[in-house]
């Protein structure tokens, strides 16, 4: 049984919503800045859940004022990797946090071909379960 | 008011040509007059600067009404050029541009970013862009303020990266109209150089403002506006003395209009300090504190020898010899 309709990715926040629009993205990056969080665009292509570490678009971006900055870096991204994975993450650097408080994609492929579920024969008759992206049979970069 | 016309355009498409918006109560309704009052009373003389921001609120307020009744238009270009002699106060105005122009609407957070040359032109190859988009992104929103604008472009330099800052700059300029206004300043003679070799520029440049020297009032009245900000006065006999000053500075040479008033009060202030510790009255009151005297001003060597003063050490040697 199928349980996530269309093999969609959810992870990070709003992954479960439609996309994003712009103007909601926006509103986002505002809530960022006005907490004084560093924002990044990371890509990937490689969409397993336990892959955290995405490669990151330019620099991430401190002292800015206005989200219009960002959104025209998450479109030079978009325009850049249009079949990739593209997420926004904002970084909280007071001390004690120093970790990202935001991510959410807001760019994915045409289409998800999903995850396969494999079983391994352990010790003893036992079976281990992992999950594995049908993606990434393919080489990165040619993966969508 | 505003409900029955938003109520009109939806119910027609085309709202009719004699629908009708009170402009009078949307000034009122806009902080503008504040704004320009404000602008009117910290400002002294500039009147072509003062029109223009004049001009400017009207075009943003009209536009703003048009837009009520569906007569919408592309956001106007409100890229600038101050030139101006030094001290003529461009840089301030550019301080002030970006608050009006906040509380006008038009841009959004109206933080001004204040740069030159170093902070846009890389140093080696593939730096510069970089570099320029940071401050670009860094200034959406807001102001883009570039101070002595025509050093990023160095013609004797074919290798300069200047050039491709310039490239940049003029892309973001026109596409994003309605994120960002960008200020330039710079001496006139060396601007009007910077844009010949620039045409680019100067086309999507739509303000030319050309900042006016300023008369031997308008400079005394600088200075008092100065002095009330850090809390002294000019004695009645200070003020005449501080007028002649003005009258005879003003005919020497490396004269910077409200930089080189500047440079005098914190000098006449130093003597001020100086004659306050040497003199015999140790019990000093609130106002000898605040009060710059006549001989405050005429110990300069303006006055003595029609000398310029050596950048601000002036009357140092008093001091000294003095002590």
């Amino acid at each position: 049984m199928m349980t996530n309709v269309g093999n969609r990715v959810t992870q990070g926040q709003f992954s479960f919503l439609p996309p994003l629009t712009d103007k909601q993205i926006s509103a986002q990056i505002k809530y960022a800045l006005k907490n004084g969080w560093a924002i990044g665009v990371e890509y990937t292509d490689d969409p397993h859940p336990r892959n955290t570490y995405w490669e990151m678009f330019g620099n991430p971006m401190f002292d800015l004022k206005d989200p219009a900055g960002i959104l025209s870096e998450i479109n030079d991204c978009r325009k850049t990797y249009p079949n990739h994975y593209i997420r926004v993450t904002a970084f909280n650097s007071t001390r004690g946090v120093e970790s990202p408080t935001m991510s959410y994609i807001v760019n994915r492929p045409k289409t998800e071909p999903g995850f396969g579920l494999i079983r391994q024969e352990g010790e003893g008759r036992s079976i281990r379960y992992t999950v594995h992206s049908y993606a990434t049979d393919k080489p990165e970069t040619e993966r969508y | 008011m505003r409900g029955s016309i938003v109520k009109k355009t939806s119910q027609e498409l085309a709202p009719s040509d004699n629908s009708s918006v009170d402009l009078d109560a949307e000034f009122r309704a806009s902080n503008i007059k504040e704004v320009l009052d404000k602008l009117d009373l910290e400002l002294i003389g500039l009147k072509p600067v003062k029109t223009r921001i004049r001009e400017t609120a009207a075009l943003l307020l009209v536009d703003r009404v048009r837009k009520k009744l569906g007569l919408t238009a592309g956001a106007p270009s409100l890229h600038m050029c101050f030139t101006g002699n030094p001290g003529t106060g461009k840089t301030t105005v550019a301080l002030r541009m970006s608050e009006i122009l906040h509380r006008l609407g038009y841009v959004r957070e109206g933080h001004l970013v204040s740069v030159t040359r170093d902070d846009l032109v890389g140093q080696y190859i593939g730096h510069t862009a970089p570099k320029t988009k940071e401050v670009l992104k860094k200034a959406m929103g807001g102001v883009l303020f570039i101070d002595e604008a025509y050093y990023l472009y160095k013609p004797e330099n074919e290798r300069d990266y200047g050039a491709e800052s310039i490239e940049i700059l003029l892309q973001a300029m026109e596409n994003n109209r309605e994120d960002l206004v960008v200020i330039l300043a710079g001496y006139k003679d060396r601007m009007d150089k910077f844009f010949h070799s620039n045409p680019g520029m100067r086309s999507r440049i739509a303000h030319h403002i050309d900042f006016p020297d300023y008369s031997a009032d308008e400079l005394l009245a600088i200075a008092k506006l100065m002095l009330a900000a850090q809390n002294y006065r000019f004695s009645r006999e200070g003020e005449e003395a501080f007028g002649d000053y003005i009258r005879l500075r003003m005919k020497l040479e490396h004269f910077a209009n409200a930089r080189s008033i500047r440079n005098a009060l914190d000098r006449s202030r130093l003597r001020q300090a100086n004659r306050l510790f040497e003199g015999a009255k140790k019990n000093l009151s609130r106002t000898d504190l605040m009060t710059i005297e006549a001989e405050d001003i005429r110990a300069s060597r303006v006055f003595k020898e029609g000398a310029v003063d050596l950048d601000g050490d002036e009357g140092a040697n008093e001091v000294l010899s003095n002590s």
